[in-house]
C-alpha cells in the first residue's frame, strides 16, 4: 500500500496560498478553505454575525451565574434574610434568563431563512451525495443538465439553490465559508439557498457521519466571477474526445461516463473534464503519479471505496489510461 | 437519631461471596455492584477515547490503519476509517447506556434512594436483581458487538451511537444486531429500574414524610425513573424497527419500500434529549446534597428545586428536533423548538441560582466533594450558555456535527455527570465502604480531572468555529493545535482516572475507618448519616422516626 500522507490535496498542507497556518493570535486558528470564521457567502456572514451577537450573550450570562457563584462563596457577608435570596433566585432563574433569551430568540428568528419557495434562483445546481463522493449536475441556462464531480463551480454574487438528495445513506453538504450545511437524505430533496460573495477557493465537506471514508469525502467548491462562470459552463458542456481504448479494456466505462467518448455506466463520478479538476475524488492532488496509485489502490485513500483496486493492470495498460484522463481537459 | 441505627449493630453479616454478590436482593449491594460494573465498563469506553484522542493528536493517520492498528506509529499507513467508526460507535453507546445511567441511576440510586426514604428496602427486591444483570448482559453484548463480525469485511459496527439509518440498516455483518439487542436489554434493564424505584418512592416513604418532605437526590431519582419509564419504550420501538429493517425485509426506514428515515430520528430524539436529563437529573440531587453540606446550611429553595427538577424533566419531552435542525423542517417547526429549548434554561437558571444562594454567606469547606460540586457548577454552565448559542437554528447549521456540538455536550452532560458522579463516590464512599479517602489525593484527582477535561474540550469549540466536523479520522493540517492541546487534555484525565481507581482501591483496602455515622456535619441531614458506616445489611427494619429526618421547625 502506498505512503498517502504526501500525495493528499493541497488542503491538507499549510504552504498554501488558500490555508494558512493556525496562529495563536487568532484564539480559533485559521483555515479559510474550510473555516466559518472568514464568510465569503451571505448566508455565512449571517451566521458569523449571529454567532458574535450569541456568544457575546453566552459569555456575559456564564460571566454573571459564575460570577455570583464566586461571589457567594468568597462573600464575608453574613447570610442576606430569606426574602432577599428569594429575589436572587426568582430575578437569576426566571427574570434573567427570559429576558436576556427572549431577546436572542426573537433576533434569532429574524436571520432564520426562510426554505419555503421564494425568489426563483439564479441558478440551480443538484447534488447527489453519495458514498463517499459528489454528483453535480448543474442546471444549464436552456434547462439541460451538465454532470460533474466532486467540485462544485459557483458564480459570485449569484443566488444559488442546492438541490440535495441521496442514494445511500444521510450525507450532509456543507461549504464552510460559504453558509449553513443541510442534509442529503435518501427519499428526500432538501433545497439550500446559499449566495456566495467572495470568489475563491474553498473545501466542500460531508457532515453528516455516512461510513468509513466520512473524513474523505469532501470536495472543492470554487467560486468564480460572472463571465468567468459562463465560460466554465460552456467548457463543461462540450463532449470529450480522445483514445479510450485502454479505459474501455479495463472496464473504467462500466461506471465512469465519458460523455462524447464512453457513455455506458453511470455508476461512479463523471469522467468527462476530469483533467481540468484539480482534485481526484476530492482529495487528492490530480496529478498523474498519484492518480497511478489512486487507480491501483482507492481504498488506500478512501476506506471503503466502491471502486475496485486496478493493481493487476500492466504499465502499458495504465500509460495509456492516464494519457487518456491527462487529456479530457 | 441513633435509635433508628441501633438494630442491626450485633448482627453479622453470614452470606458468602457468591450469595451475597451473584444473587443479591439487597439495594445497597446491588448499588455497589452498579458502581463498580458501570466503572469497568466506564474504564473500557475511556480507553476508546483516549486511542481516539491519540489518532487525532496530529493530522494524518498514524494508527488506525488497514494495515493493523497499532499504538505506535511507523509511518506507513492507509486510513482504516472503519476501526474509527466502530470506537466512536462504541464510546458513545457504552458511555449513554452503560455507564453514567448505571452509575447514577442504578448505583446511588439504589443504594441511597431507599435510604433517604427510611425504606428497609426496594419494593421489589428480586426485580432489582434482574434489572442488574440485565444491565450486565446488555452491556457484555455491546462489548462483543466490537470484536464479532460487522461492516467494511471487518469487525464491529461504525454507525454512531444514534444508529441512523440506512447507515445502521445497511451496515453488514451481526455486530449491528448485537448492539441492538444490547440496547434493548439495557432498556429493559433501565425500565425495570425505573418501575421499581416509582414504586419504592411512592409506596414506602417513612411515616411523616410527604412528597414534598422527600430529600432532593430521591426526588431527582424520582423524577429521573418517570423519564426512563416514558422514553426508553420508544427507544426500544426504534431499534425494534432497525432490527426488522436489517433482518425481516420491513421499510419503516427505506425509501424505497415507502418508508423515511427522517422518521427515525425523530422517534430516536424523541427518546434522546430526555436521555440527557436521564443522564444528569441525579447528579443534580447529588450536588444539591454536597453543596448544602459543605456550605453548612440547609438547601435554599427546597420546593421551587422539586419543581424545577419536574419542570426540567417535562420539557426534555417536547424539544427533541433541536437535534435535527439541518434535516429541512419547516421555519414554524424550527422556531417552536428553538422557543421550547430556550425555556428550559428558566428552570435551570431556578436550579443553579438556588445552589448560588445555599452557598451565599455558608461557611464553605473546600472538601473534595465539595470541589466537584465546584467544578460541576462551573463546567454545567458553562456548556449551558454554549448550548444557548446552538438552540439557535440559524448558527446551529453551522455548528451541527461539528466540534463545536461535541464540546457542548461534553461539558453539560459528560462532565456534568461525570464531577456529579465524583462527587456523589466521595462523598459517600466513607458511608459504603467504612473507611474514609485520602483527602489529598482526592483533591489531586479533582485538579487533575478539572484541569483534564477543560483542556480536552474547550479547544474543541474552537475546532467546531473554524468548521471542523465531529466523527472524522483525519483534518486539513489547520486545525492541527488545538487538536493537540485537546490530546493532551484526554491524557492528563486519563491519568486522573487511573489515580481515581488508585484512591479506590486504596480506600476500601487501608482507608481511615471511619467511626461516626455523620462524619461531614449536621448539614449531610439525610437518613443514611443515622446509620453506621458501612450500614448493616438490614436498613430500617424499625422504620425512622419523624425527629430522625424532619429537621424543619414547622411541627
Amino acid at each position: 500500500m502506498p505512503v498517502i500522507a504526501s500525495h493528499l490535496h493541497a488542503w491538507r498542507r499549510n504552504p498554501n496560498p488558500w490555508l494558512g497556518p493556525a496562529t495563536l493570535a487568532l484564539l480559533a486558528g485559521c483555515n479559510p478553505a474550510q473555516s466559518v470564521l472568514h464568510p465569503a457567502g451571505e448566508d455565512a456572514a449571517e451566521i458569523a454575525r449571529l454567532f458574535w451577537v450569541m456568544a457575546v450573550g453566552a459569555v456575559v450570562i456564564w460571566a454573571v451565574v459564575f460570577g455570583a457563584a464566586v461571589f457567594a462563596i468568597v462573600s464575608r457577608r453574613k447570610p442576606t434574610t430569606e426574602r432577599g435570596a428569594d429575589l436572587v433566585v426568582l430575578f437569576g432563574g426566571v427574570v434573567f434568563p427570559t429576558v436576556t433569551l427572549g431577546a436572542l430568540l426573537a433576533y434569532g428568528l429574524t436571520l432564520l431563512p426562510d426554505w419555503g419557495p421564494g425568489e426563483p434562483p439564479d441558478l440551480r445546481v443538484h447534488v447527489e451525495a453519495e458514498q463517499y463522493w459528489w454528483r453535480v449536475r448543474i442546471e444549464g441556462p436552456d434547462g439541460a443538465m451538465i454532470e460533474t464531480a466532486n467540485e462544485v463551480v459557483l458564480p459570485a454574487g449569484a443566488e444559488v439553490d442546492f438541490h440535495l438528495t441521496s442514494p445511500d445513506v444521510i450525507h450532509s453538504f456543507w461549504i464552510p465559508p460559504l453558509g449553513g450545511k443541510m442534509d442529503t437524505i435518501p427519499g428526500r430533496e432538501n433545497v439550500l439557498r446559499l449566495r456566495p460573495t467572495t470568489p475563491g477557493l474553498y473545501r466542500g465537506i460531508c457532515a453528516e457521519f455516512c461510513g468509513a471514508s466520512h473524513a474523505f469525502m469532501a470536495f472543492e467548491a470554487r467560486v468564480v466571477p460572472p463571465e468567468d462562470f459562463t465560460a466554465y459552463l460552456a467548457a463543461q458542456a462540450e463532449p470529450a474526445s480522445g483514445d479510450a481504448s485502454a479505459f474501455v479494456a479495463a472496464g473504467c466505462g462500466g461506471c465512469h461516463t465519458v460523455r462524447g467518448v464512453v457513455e455506458l455506466g453511470a455508476t461512479g463520478p463523471d469522467l468527462t473534464h476530469f483533467a481540468s479538476r484539480a482534485t481526484i475524488a476530492g482529495i487528492l492532488d490530480n496529478t498523474s503519479e498519484i492518480l497511478r496509485e489512486w487507480i491501483a489502490h482507492p481504498v488506500a485513500f478512501k476506506p471503503d471505496a466502491r471502486m475496485p483496486s486496478y493493481d493487476m493492470l500492466t504499465d502499458d495498460q495504465m500509460d495509456a489510461i492516464l494519457a487518456f484522463l491527462g487529456g479530457l481537459k | 437519631m441513633a435509635d433508628a441505627a441501633a438494630h442491626g449493630h450485633d448482627h453479622h453479616d453470614e452470606r458468602g461471596f457468591f450469595t451475597r454478590w451473584f444473587m443479591s436482593t439487597n439495594h445497597k449491594d446491588i448499588g455497589i455492584l452498579y458502581l463498580f460494573t458501570s466503572g469497568f465498563v466506564g474504564f473500557i469506553a475511556v480507553a476508546f477515547t483516549v486511542y481516539m484522542r491519540l489518532e487525532l493528536k496530529d493530522p494524518g493517520v498514524q494508527y488506525m490503519c488497514q494495515e493493523g492498528i497499532r499504538l505506535i506509529s511507523d509511518g506507513v499507513c492507509a486510513p482504516n476509517g472503519h476501526v474509527w467508526n466502530v470506537i466512536v460507535t462504541a464510546h458513545g453507546i457504552l458511555m449513554m447506556f452503560f455507564v453514567v445511567i448505571p452509575a447514577l441511576f442504578g448505583g446511588f440510586g439504589n443504594y441511597f434512594m431507599p435510604l433517604h426514604i427510611g425504606a428497609p428496602d426496594m419494593a421489589f427486591p428480586r426485580m432489582n436483581n434482574l434489572s442488574f444483570w440485565l444491565y450486565v448482559s446488555g452491556a457484555s453484548l455491546a462489548i462483543l458487538s466490537v470484536v464479532v463480525p460487522g461492516g467494511n469485511g471487518q469487525l464491529g459496527s461504525g454507525v454512531g451511537w444514534v444508529l441512523y439509518p440506512p447507515l445502521s440498516t445497511s451496515e453488514q455483518g451481526f455486530s449491528m444486531d448485537l448492539a441492538i439487542f444490547a440496547v434493548h436489554l439495557s432498556g429493559a434493564s433501565s425500565i425495570l429500574g425505573a418501575i421499581n424505584m416509582i414504586t419504592t418512592f411512592l409506596n414506602m416513604r417513612a411515616p411523616g414524610m410527604t412528597l414534598f418532605k422527600v430529600p432532593l437526590f430521591a426526588w431527582s431519582i424520582f423524577v429521573t425513573a418517570w423519564l426512563i419509564l416514558l422514553a426508553l419504550p420508544v427507544l426500544a420501538g426504534a431499534i425494534t424497527m432497525l432490527l426488522t429493517d436489517r433482518n425481516f425485509g420491513t421499510t419503516f426506514f427505506q425509501p424505497e419500500g415507502g418508508g423515511d428515515p427522517i422518521l427515525y430520528q425523530h422517534i430516536l430524539w424523541f427518546f434522546g434529549h430526555p436521555e440527557v436529563y436521564i443522564i444528569v437529573l441525579p447528579g443534580f440531587g447529588i450536588i444539591s446534597h454536597v453543596i448544602a453540606t459543605f456550605s453548612k446550611k440547609p438547601i435554599f429553595g427546597y420546593l421551587p428545586m422539586v419543581w424545577a427538577l419536574i419542570a426540567i424533566g417535562g420539557l426534555g419531552f417536547v424539544v427533541w428536533a433541536h437535534h435535527m435542525y439541518t434535516v429541512g423542517m419547516s421555519l414554524s417547526q424550527q422556531t417552536y423548538f428553538m422557543l421550547a429549548t430556550m425555556v428550559i434554561a428558566v428552570p435551570t437558571g431556578v436550579k443553579i441560582f438556588s445552589w448560588i444562594a445555599t452557598m451565599w454567606g455558608g461557611s464553605i469547606e473546600f472538601k473534595t466533594p465539595m470541589l466537584w460540586a465546584f467544578g460541576f457548577l462551573f463546567l454545567f454552565t458553562l456548556g449551558g450558555v454554549t448550548g444557548i448559542v446552538l438552540s439557535q437554528a440559524a448558527i446551529d447549521r453551522a455548528y451541527h456535527d461539528t466540534y463545536y456540538v461535541v464540546a457542548h455536550f461534553h461539558y453539560v452532560m459528560s462532565l456534568g455527570a461525570v464531577f456529579a458522579i465524583f462527587a456523589g463516590t466521595y462523598f459517600w464512599i466513607g458511608k459504603m465502604s467504612g473507611r474514609q479517602y485520602p483527602e489529598r489525593l482526592g483533591q489531586i484527582h479533582f485538579w487533575m480531572m478539572f484541569i483534564g477535561s477543560n483542556l480536552t474540550f474547550f479547544p474543541q469549540h474552537f475546532l467546531g468555529r473554524q468548521g471542523m466536523p465531529r466523527r472524522y479520522i483525519d483534518y486539513p493540517d489547520g486545525f492541527a493545535l488545538w487538536n493537540e492541546v485537546s490530546t493532551w487534555g484526554a491524557f492528563l484525565s486519563f491519568a486522573s482516572f487511573l489515580l481515581f481507581i488508585y484512591i479506590v482501591f486504596y480506600t476500601i483496602r487501608s482507608g481511615k475507618p471511619v467511626t461516626e455515622n455523620n462524619y461531614w456535619n449536621e448539614h449531610a441531614d439525610t437518613l443514611e448519616w443515622t446509620l453506621p458506616s458501612p450500614p448493616p445489611e438490614h436498613t430500617f427494619e424499625t422504620l425512622p422516626k419523624r425527629e430522625d429526618w424532619d429537621r424543619s421547625h414547622a411541627h
